[in-house]
């Protein structure tokens, strides 16, 4: 099931301030989207997608707004394009992020993720979409689960 | 080709040339993380195998973000990072020593020609003393204390250059919201803003502080401050873009008959002029945050409230933006005048800009604010409605109990 939002959801609306000050990360799950979409967090399923528009996650520096996405059961999310703390930040920690400039997709479309490949599939609509190669290093990031097993596996950055 | 700024700052610091577009891992030369980043980025730094920081003397972590703590849940993180900088020898910022930003440039934490890379979204405020200095999230922020490092994408640059002199009652924040309003809270992402012109010369470092503050919503990786004119405590050598240097967009505007500006809510860059919204009725004037709580601006708002008594039924919560400014604003009186005219001084912080504590609105209640975000719920509460502005403009609203224009009392 797809979750469609529209341009410029920020971090605030993403994970309420008065909610980050915690280690206890699945609490983040219980407020995600509150102040956008109250139903959200009672909807979400596992391996749902999130739609949306614009500078999706800007605001904010905190990484409790992609830990909560994650959280909730969000299996990726794809946004014509990502602010850039934040898309940091979902790489970070394993959340896979594509960005589709301009992508037409509605709520109620069917839609299959590729996401090693990029690809976006609408059987709704007849169509596939290709997103943005991530820079290298990402990807190696990505690959290994997020930054923090990356450096656990390589001690540094390695730029190739 | 000539070079921009950050792009010059980057080159520096890796020893080679690099433009826009380049991959790089760059040494940095300081890190910081506050009470809402640093408990993941310690949990994060502890399961990447971190066991020092590469350098304690270049990273600090700082008590502001909700201080002092309003409950356990807080005060144990706050035990957590006390622990964690005295282990590793570092400096830990108490609460009440001041906002982040505030204190790493008071402390020169942050000198013109770094790279300073912090875990908050406002950290491109060090673009006022010339620095290239970038907001991260705790994983990042994690691996740079391990590190030293950080991986960046040389960012383009845009330059907004404005001419002209803001007239009395128009303060740097009426200029960037301006600003904010033109290029748009998306308008710089990914990308390094760089201000000149006559407007900014004569700018204090405070003022610098609150233009290169809001970038952050523009979007923009860093800010940079045209150094001319720039004055610090100390010596340093400015570094200004080359002639030849690139820019993807140059704006250029008149600000010398520039108005007042409010951004309405529930976004920084729905901004317009004040007699927009002139006359809206108002519950709760803010003054503080890391964009707005330095002496200058506490001051401006007690060059209106002098002698005078804000609106019943309004209040009025002012935040210094840090100890020393506290201090200072004590002791030349400005303090005094603002609780004479009916204030509440709460302890530097972040306080009620992160809806943590300090002065949450109640519904439908309508906020003024000096801060630099008016997201819905960002105070606390998404049934309330927070409109933005500068520190006079606030003062004269309290003072007349809706969206007034300062010149009205100057």
């Amino acid at each position: 099931m797809v979750h469609v939002y529209g341009d410029n959801v920020d971090t605030d609306r993403i994970i309420p301030g008065k909610y980050t000050k915690t280690l206890d990360l699945s609490t983040l799950a219980d407020h995600v989207l509150e102040d956008l979409d109250p139903d959200f967090r009672h909807n979400v399923k596992d391996g749902d997608i999130l739609i949306a528009g614009e500078n999706f996650g800007c605001g904010s520096s905190r990484e409790q707004a992609p830990i909560a996405l994650k959280q909730c059961g969000l299996s990726c999310i794809v946004a014509d394009y990502f602010a850039r703390i934040f898309y940091r930040n979902a790489i970070n920690i394993g959340l896979p992020i594509l960005e589709i400039g301009n992508h037409d997709i509605e709520k109620g479309d069917d839609i299959e993720v590729d996401i090693e490949q990029g690809v976006v599939t609408n059987k709704t609509k007849g169509k596939t979409y290709q997103a943005t190669q991530l820079p290298q290093v990402m990807i190696d990031i990505l690959e290994e689960g997020g930054l923090v097993d990356y450096l656990k596996k390589h001690g540094d950055y390695q730029l190739s | 080709m000539g070079q921009t700024v950050s792009e010059k700052i980057i080159s520096r610091h890796i020893g080679r040339s690099v433009g826009a577009g380049d991959l790089v891992v760059t040494p940095v030369d300081g890190v910081m993380a506050t009470d809402t980043t640093a408990p993941l980025a310690l949990k994060a730094f502890e399961k990447m195998g971190g066991t020092k920081v590469f350098d304690p003397t270049k990273c600090a972590l700082v008590l502001d973000h909700a201080v002092p703590p309003p409950n356990e849940r807080i005060a144990n993180l706050h035990k957590m990072m006390r622990a964690f900088a005295a282990e590793q020898g570092m400096r830990l910022f108490e609460i009440g020593e001041g906002i982040c930003h505030q204190v790493m440039i008071e402390n020169a934490y942050v000198k013109p020609g770094d790279i300073f890379i912090g875990a908050d979204s406002h950290t491109p405020t060090y673009g006022a003393v010339n620095a290239m200095a970038s907001g991260v999230g705790s994983t990042d922020l994690a691996a740079t204390m391990m590190t030293g490092k950080i991986w960046l994408k040389v960012p383009e640059s845009i330059k907004i250059i404005c001419n002209g002199q803001l007239q009395t009652g128009v303060s740097a924040k009426d200029l960037i919201l301006y600003l904010v309003g033109k290029i748009t809270i998306s308008g710089a992402t990914y990308k390094s803003v760089e201000f000149e012109g006559e407007a900014f010369e004569g700018m204090t470092v405070a003022s610098r502080m609150t233009i290169a503050n809001m970038v952050a919503e523009m979007g923009g990786k860093t800010a940079i401050v045209n150094p001319k004119g720039l004055e610090l405590d100390y010596d340093f050598d400015p570094i200004y873009p080359d002639h030849d240097a690139h820019y993807v967009d140059t704006f250029e505007f008149d600000v010398s008959n520039l108005e007042p500006q409010v951004a309405a809510p529930e976004s920084p860059d729905n901004v317009v002029n004040i007699s927009q919204h002139a006359g809206q009725e108002i519950n709760y004037a803010f003054i503080g945050t890391c964009c707005n709580g330095r002496l200058e601006d506490l001051q401006a708002a007690a060059q209106i409230l002098k002698g005078k008594r804000i609106k019943s039924g309004v209040r009025m919560v002012i935040g210094p933006a840090s100890k020393n400014v506290m201090l200072e604003a004590m002791n030349d009186g400005t303090l005094q005048i603002l609780m004479n005219a009916g204030a509440s001084i709460i302890t530097p912080g972040c306080g009620p800009c992160v809806g943590t504590h300090q002065g949450v609105p109640g519904n439908d209640e309508v906020v003024i604010s000096a801060a630099n975000r008016n997201f819905r719920g960002r105070m606390g509460n998404p049934n309330s409605n927070i409109f933005l502005a500068a520190p006079a403009t606030v003062a004269a609203s309290a003072l007349a109990g809706c969206i007034t224009n300062p010149k009205e009392f100057l």
